[in-house]
């Protein structure tokens, strides 16, 4: 069995076949799966923010979806991967708390999976799956041999996509 | 100079906190004894500045199933107060609160629920009220939300959500010790920065 490679909060790594991935208990973050077929390349990235503020004391590339998804593109091709192939598969982006007198509260997910898809339409990279949104959170693995994602929470059980 | 990020924060800083978290817990536990009418300790609550993924491992790590009850500050201090028990604690509690019962947190039903906002009513209330009559600032909370999730997935919420410039929190660890039993559960207190400035400023600590 795999050793599974940890990304945490604001983290993004890449790594190739046979190597796999997970990343913890996603609220409003969001967990994006890059892969591309041929190379058998992978790379996850878990983002917080949607968009890198202009000044920010401790700058985290990493943290923001329109920093952290061209980086990770970048690295990818650096690693044998052409942008062409690429796929991304994504999860995350709910709705943890209903705050009852502060409907704006907990937009966040939502504003992070606007944001993720927006990025990765400027980068040409296509979304083949995603799991967002909704009110649970969830954990991701994410596999460089077959580039399968694998979705488990309290709320629904492991789904496979 | 105003502070930017809670790492700098000195030990003056912390012992004001430590100290707001001493007084704040003293009443929640009050108002906790008077809700399951027993009595109820306190330790002396251990008041840290964490990172989110450390915050997650204190409290058992990232899939640990938790029950959150979330609150928004407003007024003069912003900012989002978090009650975090575990899952079977809370189950406990529930059973304390609304007199026996199988309560699974996972399936809440909306009696459960609104049992828990009104235990966060109560915590959250008793610790910005202990902030309030500190500082002498005007602070009103949001009627508490209520979660229960794995903690990582709760946890990032009220940093995202206030849009904070670190993934550091404060973090204020009480354990509530009843007669027989105890249940320790945690508060987390993300200010908004200029709020936590301003507080410190009405306090007459300079930063």
């Amino acid at each position: 069995m795999n050793q599974f490679i940890t990304v945490s909060i604001s983290d993004m790594k890449i790594a190739s076949s046979p190597a796999a991935f997970v990343t913890y208990a996603l609220g409003s973050c969001i967990g994006i799966c890059l892969y591309d077929p041929a190379a058998k390349v992978g790379g996850l990235g878990h983002i917080m923010l949607p968009h890198f503020p202009e000044d920010g004391p401790e700058p985290q590339v990493n943290r923001y979806a329109d920093t952290c998804l061209p980086a990770m593109v970048a690295q990818m091709e650096r690693n044998g991967c052409l942008r062409a192939r690429m796929t991304a598969k994504i999860a995350g982006g709910a709705k943890m708390f209903e705050v009852a007198d502060d409907v704006g509260f907990g937009n966040i997910g939502a504003r992070n999976i606007a944001a993720v898809k927006s990025v990765l339409q400027q980068l040409q990279v296509r979304i083949v799956a995603e799991d967002t949104g909704l009110n649970y959170g969830r954990t991701v693995y994410f596999y460089t041999e077959n580039g399968v994602m694998v979705v488990k929470s309290f709320a629904r059980g492991v789904k496979t996509y | 100079m105003a502070i930017r990020d809670l790492s700098q924060l000195d030990a003056l800083h912390i012992d004001v906190l430590k100290e707001i978290g001493n007084i704040g817990a003293g009443n929640a536990a009050t108002a906790l004894a008077q809700m399951l009418n027993r009595r109820i300790g306190t330790a002396v609550p251990n008041v840290k500045i964490l990172d989110i993924s450390e915050a997650d491992r204190a409290l058992g790590g990232p899939e640990t199933p938790v029950v959150a009850i979330l609150a928004e500050l407003y007024g003069d201090i912003g900012g989002i107060m978090m009650f975090v028990v575990g899952k079977s604690s809370a189950e406990q509690l529930l059973r304390e609160l609304l007199g026996g019962g199988n309560a699974d947190c996972l399936n809440m039903t909306e009696l459960e629920r609104s049992a828990f906002s009104e235990l966060g009513n109560v915590m959250v209330g008793s610790y910005i009220r202990a902030i309030a009559s500190l500082s002498g600032l005007r602070i009103k909370m949001s009627v508490p939300a209520v979660t229960c999730d794995m903690v990582g997935s709760l946890l990032t919420v009220p940093v995202a959500e206030i849009g904070a410039v670190s993934d550091r929190i404060l973090f204020i660890e009480d354990d509530f010790a009843g007669a027989a039993d105890t249940i320790p559960a945690d508060m987390l207190l993300i200010p908004r920065l200029e709020s936590l400035n301003k507080l410190m400023n009405s306090l007459g600590i300079s930063l």
